[in-house]
C-alpha cells in the first residue's frame, strides 16, 4: 500500500493568544512507495511524531491530503485507516496478558469482520511466532523485558493486518544492545509481511540503518527525502550534513577566491564554482587523508586507536569548534609526541555551504 | 548490638507510651468490659463474668433497628456513592471548560461543617410551621402529596439518610477518583483507539481495571466509614435518635454510655466489639474478593 501525503500541514493554536501558532508540520509533500520502511528522523520537536498522529489519524491535518493507495483517509478516524501504531512506550495494557493484548484489536472487530474465538487465537498465535513471543503469551507486560514487550507492541500492531505500520521511537527505550538486535528484528519482521513502514526516530544512526528511505525533518520543514546512503553522500544543506553521521562533520570556515577554496591561508582544492566570498566548509571525519604534504595543517590535541581505526582529536584556528575528530586507518597514525598533522581531503567527503541560507554549493575540483 | 536495642527502645519509647496509654489499654479495657456482667458505674463493681452483655445487646431492639438502620445504609449508600463519583469523575476527566469550576463545586461538601450540612438538609427537607421544606414545594409543584422526610415515615427518614450520607461522602471519593483517572497513561487509550474500540469497551476493559486499586480502596474505606454513622445521623434528626428510629450501632453505643438511658458500659463494650467484628469480617472478604478483581502491577 503506498502512502501518499499531500501538501500536509499541521498548525497548533498557541495557548496564549500573543503567541504565535505553532507549525508542526509545513507543508510535506512525499509519497511512501508501497512495502518500504521509511524513517522520518530529526531533532525533538521537529514535527516527525505529529506527522506520524497525521498518518495515523490520530490528529486531523490543519490542511492537505493523507492517501492510502488509491483512498483517501484524511477524513477517516483511525479505526477506518487500517493502521497499526507502535508506541515508544509500547502502551501495552498491564493488566491483560500478552495474549489478550495482542488479541484485542481482534476483539473490537464488529459486524462482518467478527472472528471466532479460534480465528482469533490462531491470529493471535500468527502474529506472535512472527515476532517470536509464542512462549509468552500468558506472561504480563511487566513480566517481560523491553525488547520482549516491544515484539508484543509490534505484534499487536500486525494482528489486524494493517496497511501501514506505524512505529513511534520504536527503538528509545531499549538499552544499547537490544537496541542493535531489535532493528535489524524489525528489519526482518517488516521485510517478512511487506507492509509499508513508517517509523520515527531522532537516532541518525538507526534511520540510516534500517530505512529503504530517511526523511529529514527540522523545525516542520521537510529537508531531504533520499535513501540513507545518498543522503549522507549528498546533504542538501548544512542541517542534513550536520544531522547525520557519527561521529559528526566537521565545520570550518572558508572563502573561495580566484578558483580556489581556501581554509584559513590553506588552499583546499582548485575549483569551479559558481559562488565567491565567505563559505561554510563540511567535512566528514573519514574524509581526511594524513600526508606531510598534506593541504591543511592542524594541531594535535589527542589521539585514540580503536585497533581497526584510530581517531585525532584535531585542532584548527577556522574550525568552528574547539576539537574536531578524525578518523583514519590506524596503521596511518602520526607520532604518539606528533604535535601538528597535514592532511589532504577527499573531494567527495567536502561540501561547501551558503553562509547565509546554509545551502549547499554545488563544486568541480580542477585537476592540475 | 545490645547497646543499640535499648537505643531503639528509647526512640520508640514516645510513640509507644502513647499507644499504649490511648489505644492498647482501652482497646483491652472495653474487651474486659465487655464480659464483666451487671457492671454498676457508682460502685465500679460487678458480679459476674459471662457473656450475658453480648446476649443483652443482641436481644435489645434498639440494637436490632440500629443493626437494620446502619447495614441499610452501608448497602445503599456504598455502591451508589462510589458509582455516583465514579461517573462524574469520568465526566470531569472529559470536560475541559470550567473543569475547576466543577471540581470545586464537587468538593465544597467536603470542606463543610457536618452540622451546616444538616442544616442545609433541613431546609430542604424539613416540616416547619411555616414551611414544608424545598423538596416537598417541589414534589407539591407536580402534583405530589407533601412528605415530612424528618419525623415522617420510616423510608422517607431514610431516603433522606441515604442522600445525605451519599453526598457527604462523594468529595473524597471524586477527588481520589479523577486523580487516578488522569494518572492513566494517555497513550493506552490512544492505543485503543487506533484499534477501533469503543467507549464503553474503554471503560471496561482498560481503565476500570487500571484504576481497580483506587476503587477498592474506596469501597474498603466506604464500608468501614458507612458502619460507623453517627455524627450525620444527629445532624438531621437529632440526638434522640433511638426515639426517632433511626439510630445506628455506634450511635447506640453512644447513648449506652452517655445516652438518657445511658450508664451502662458494658453493654456498649459489648455493642462496640459486635460493630468490630462485622466491620473486621466484611473487610476481609473485600479483601479476598479485591486480590481476584483487582489489577496490581
Amino acid at each position: 500500500m503506498k502512502v501518499v501525503l499531500k501538501e500536509l500541514t499541521k498548525v497548533f493554536a498557541s495557548r496564549n493568544k500573543n503567541d504565535d501558532d505553532i507549525v508542526a508540520v509545513d507543508n510535506f509533500d512525499f509519497e511512501i512507495p508501497d512495502g518500504k520502511l521509511v524513517g522520518l528522523l530529526g531533532p525533538s520537536g521537529c514535527g516527525k511524531s505529529t506527522t506520524l498522529n497525521l498518518i495515523s489519524g490520530l490528529e486531523k491535518p490543519t490542511q492537505g491530503k493523507i492517501i492510502f493507495g488509491e483512498d483517501d483517509v484524511t477524513e477517516l478516524p483511525p479505526e477506518l485507516r487500517g493502521v497499526g501504531l507502535v508506541f515508544q512506550n509500547y502502551a501495552l495494557y498491564p493488566h491483560l496478558t500478552v495474549e489478550k493484548n495482542i488479541m484485542f484489536p481482534l476483539q473490537n472487530l464488529k459486524g462482518e469482520q467478527k472472528l471466532t474465538k479460534e480465528q482469533m487465537k490462531a491470529k493471535v498465535l500468527e502474529a506472535a511466532k512472527l515476532v517470536q513471543i509464542d512462549s509468552l503469551l500468558d506472561r504480563k507486560p511487566g513480566q517481560m523485558s523491553g525488547g520482549q514487550q516491544q515484539r508484543v507492541a509490534i505484534a499487536r500492531a500486525l494482528v489486524k493486518t494493517p496497511r501501514v505500520l506505524l512505529l513511534d521511537e520504536p527503538l528509545s527505550n531499549l538499552d544499547a544492545r537490544l537496541r542493535l538486535q531489535t532493528r535489524e528484528e524489525i528489519k526482518r519482521i517488516q521485510q517478512e509481511t511487506g507492509v509499508t513502514t513508517v517509523f520515527v526516530t531522532h537516532d541518525q544512526e538507526e534511520a540510516m540503518s534500517i530505512s529503504d528511505l530517511i526523511v529529514v525533518m527540522k523545525d516542520g520543514v521537510v529537508q531531504q527525502i533520499d535513501e540513507p546512503q545518498k543522503v549522507y553522500d549528498n546533504p542538501k544543506n548544512l542541517f542534513v550534513a550536520k544531522f547525520l553521521g557519527t561521529p559528526p562533520i566537521n565545520i570550518f570556515e572558508g572563502y573561495i577566491e580566484n578558483g580556489k577554496l581556501f581554509i584559513g591561508s590553506d588552499t583546499i582544492f582548485d575549483i569551479s564554482c559558481a559562488h565567491k566570498g565567505s563559505v561554510i566548509v563540511g567535512i566528514r571525519p573519514e574524509g581526511f587523508i594524513v600526508d606531510p604534504e598534506g593541504c591543511l595543517q592542524c594541531g594535535i590535541k589527542n589521539q585514540e586507536t580503536m585497533g581497526r581505526d584510530s581517531s585525532i582529536i584535531a585542532t584548527h584556528q577556522f574550525n568552528l569548534a574547539d576539537t574536531f575528530r578524525v578518523i583514519i586507518p590506524a596503521e596511518k597514525r602520526p607520532e604518539a609526541d606528533a604535535e601538528t598533522v597535514n592532511f589532504y581531503l577527499k573531494e567527495n567527503k567536502v561540501f561547501i555551504f551558503d553562509k547565509e541560507t546554509e545551502e549547499r554549493i554545488p563544486f568541480f575540483v580542477k585537476r592540475a | 548490638m545490645k547497646n543499640n536495642n535499648i537505643k531503639a527502645w528509647i526512640y520508640l519509647a514516645p510513640a509507644i507510651i502513647f499507644l499504649a496509654v490511648f489505644m492498647i489499654y482501652p482497646l483491652v479495657d472495653v474487651l474486659v468490659y465487655s464480659f464483666e456482667e451487671g457492671y454498676n458505674f457508682a460502685s465500679q463493681s460487678y458480679k459476674g463474668v459471662g457473656l450475658y452483655n453480648y446476649s443483652y445487646v443482641l436481644h435489645d431492639p434498639y440494637f436490632a433497628q440500629a443493626l437494620k438502620n446502619t447495614f441499610i445504609l452501608v448497602i445503599i449508600t456504598v455502591p451508589v456513592s462510589t458509582g455516583l463519583a465514579l461517573l462524574l469523575s469520568l465526566w470531569l476527566s472529559s470536560i475541559k471548560a470550567l473543569r475547576n469550576l466543577y471540581q470545586t463545586i464537587f468538593f465544597l461538601p467536603y470542606v463543610t461543617n457536618t452540622l451546616a450540612v444538616g442544616l442545609v438538609f433541613m431546609i430542604l427537607f424539613k416540616k416547619t410551621p411555616y414551611s414544608d421544606g424545598m423538596i416537598n414545594m417541589l414534589i407539591k409543584l407536580f402534583g405530589g402529596n407533601s412528605v415530612d422526610f424528618i419525623d415522617g415515615p420510616y423510608w422517607a427518614k431514610m431516603l433522606v439518610m441515604c442522600i445525605y450520607t451519599i453526598w457527604i461522602v462523594m468529595p473524597f471519593k471524586i477527588l481520589i477518583l479523577t486523580s487516578s483517572l488522569a494518572s492513566v497513561n494517555p497513550d493506552y487509550y490512544k492505543a485503543a483507539k487506533v484499534d477501533g474500540t469503543s467507549p464503553v469497551r474503554i471503560f471496561t476493559r482498560i481503565t476500570l481495571p487500571l484504576i481497580s486499586p483506587m476503587v477498592f480502596y474506596l469501597i474498603i474505606t466506604g464500608f468501614i466509614g458507612a458502619f460507623k454513622a453517627y455524627s450525620d445521623e444527629v445532624a438531621l434528626f437529632g440526638t434522640n435518635l433511638n426515639a426517632a428510629g433511626m439510630n445506628t450501632i455506634v450511635g447506640y453505643v453512644y447513648d449506652m454510655l452517655y445516652g438518657n438511658s445511658g450508664g451502662y458500659p458494658s453493654y456498649a463494650s459489648s455493642a462496640a466489639l459486635i460493630l468490630f467484628a462485622i466491620v473486621f469480617t466484611i473487610t476481609c472478604i473485600n479483601l479476598l474478593l479485591s486480590k481476584k478483581l483487582v489489577f496490581n502491577n
